[in-house]
């Protein structure tokens, strides 16, 4: 399964595209396959200050409440109000129409605590054995 | 004789499952399917057209002798000696304190009965059965782990199976609800049930598990032009939630009673006796014991097992299963255990979710009742 170029990846599988000073952020294709129907996903507030690799919110499938972490440091600039009533877009398009949330980075240096598409790759191969 | 051992076992159609690209999951003491393509996607096959399920890992158990009505008449709360031949019939199995031991079928046959009991309980009602056999006119065999079930729910259930169907007596498509036949499907040596735990029409196949890889290929192929999909244990505690079914574990359990988790009416206390018949009346006469009610939550925030429930700020009960609804509307459904004051239906409910209390209120069971 190749992943998108131009992503950056985190171990508990988000993704982050950054833009500037501005990172969006969604979970992989990955994620969402193995979590299977996602029916609720509860984001960050708009203006609040999260913390790299931090809890900040939870998905949760027709099976499972799972936790979401963010990528990257920064305040929260905007949420993907369209999950609110179809979080099955997280199915549908997880690295387009079903992206998370939107933050001002606080630190472009935090990225290379981050992964490249190939070494993501890598990641969930091994994760399949 | 033991039932079940530490080891997780695969069922006859393990490779098929594979194939189909399931995710598996140890369930019961077997790695069996929670899903295919996709719970909800499983799910409305079900409900819209058909789906295809392996339930091998449920027990089978072979009771036959002269004693058999008589002796598990004594040990369950609903008939069994009233039974027609080719009946089958919801039953339950309770504890001294009156608690469920498990909730079981009974299919009575020519000459023999078969008791199918939840797949978490099989080897704690093995020995149940056998610890209270002192008969020498009631014999008990265990088919489970060898013998197969394969289950075809659906509105389309009845147009894919009964062509396939060689009964002498009669077409498979006139056998009624809760009835089964001794026959052939697709040459395969089967009873032939129509029974289910979808709240859908269809039957359940219990054959050799030898026999279980041609059947179900025959079934997908048989059903394709009818949108069979084969659907997982994801999708059927989906269905069986929304149809207001109990599973034991969540409604039933050695603490809840067959009333406690809604299932009074299979509780008959005009037989002489059964295995938690005084607790029972002692239960049923105070009726203040807590009990099973369905509920539906305003917002989307989901319930689980567990949750606390409260009234009037104060936790009064738990929740017990939940789910979202893909027949009605999505809504989050599910059951709660909560007092007697608590369960008309409209009470205002509120679920702690995350430490927060979300908004909901009794609804009746079942959820979803399909058009006859």
């Amino acid at each position: 399964m190749a992943q998108p170029e131009g992503l950056l990846f985190s171990k508990e599988h988000e993704w982050l595209k950054v833009d500037g000073d501005v990172g969006t952020v969604g979970i992989t294709d990955y994620a969402q396959s193995s979590l299977g129907d996602i029916v609720y996903v509860e984001l960050p507030r708009v203006g609040h200050r999260i913390e790299q690799f931090g809890s900040i919110g939870v998905v949760e499938s027709v099976k499972a409440v799972s936790d979401l972490f963010t990528p990257i440091s920064g305040e929260v600039l905007e949420v993907n109000h369209a999950l609110e009533t179809d979080p099955a877009l997280l199915n549908r398009d997880a690295f387009g129409e079903g992206w998370l949330y939107k933050v001002r980075l606080k630190d472009p240096n935090e990225k290379s605590g981050l992964m490249g598409p190939a070494a993501y790759d890598a990641l969930i191969a091994e994760a399949a054995h | 004789m033991s039932a079940v051992t530490d080891v997780l076992r695969r069922t006859a159609l393990y490779d098929q499952h594979v194939a189909l690209g399931a995710r598996l999951v140890p369930f019961g003491g077997f790695e069996m399917p929670v899903q295919y393509a996709g719970i909800i996607k499983e799910h409305d096959a079900v409900r819209q057209r058909a789906g295809l399920f392996d339930l091998s890992h449920m027990a089978q158990f072979v009771l036959t002798g002269e004693g058999v009505a008589e002796w598990a008449d004594s040990l369950t709360t609903n008939a069994v000696g009233s039974m027609k031949p080719y009946q089958a019939r919801y039953n339950l199995f309770c504890n001294e304190r009156g608690g469920t031991h498990d909730d079981v079928l009974f299919y009575r046959l020519e000459n023999r009965w078969l008791l199918v009991c939840n797949a978490s309980n099989a080897a704690k009602m093995w020995k149940h059965l056998n610890d209270r056999n002192d008969r020498s006119d009631v014999r008990l065999a265990s088919r489970h782990g060898q013998a197969a079930l394969i289950a075809v729910q659906g509105p389309r259930a009845v147009e894919i199976v009964a062509p396939l169907c060689d009964i002498s007596s009669s077409n498979a498509a006139d056998l009624k609800y809760y009835y089964c036949a001794d026959g052939f499907v697709d040459g395969v040596r089967a009873l032939i049930a129509r029974t289910g735990y979808t709240g859908e029409d269809g039957f359940e196949l219990f054959i050799d598990g030898s026999d279980a890889a041609a059947l179900w290929q025959k079934l997908l192929e048989a059903g394709s032009p009818f949108g069979i999909e084969p659907a997982g244990l994801g999708a059927r505690d989906m269905l069986r939630l929304e149809a207001g079914m109990p599973l034991y574990g969540f409604e039933l359990s050695e603490e809840i009673s067959p009333p406690a988790g809604g299932q009074g009416w299979a509780v008959k206390m005009n037989k002489p006796s059964f295995v938690g018949k005084e607790a029972l009346a002692a239960q049923l006469a105070a009726d203040d014991y807590p009990r099973i009610a369905g509920f539906v939550l305003e917002g989307r925030v989901p319930a689980r097992t567990g949750y606390p429930v409260l009234s009037g700020g104060e936790r009064i009960g738990e929740v017990r299963s939940a789910s979202i609804a893909p027949s009605c509307g999505n809504r989050n459904v599910g059951t709660v255990l909560v007092p007697k004051a608590a369960t008309a239906v409209g009470t205002p409910l509120e679920i702690e979710i995350r430490g927060t209390r979300q908004a909901a209120q009794v609804a009746s069971l079942p959820f979803y009742k399909r058009d006859r």
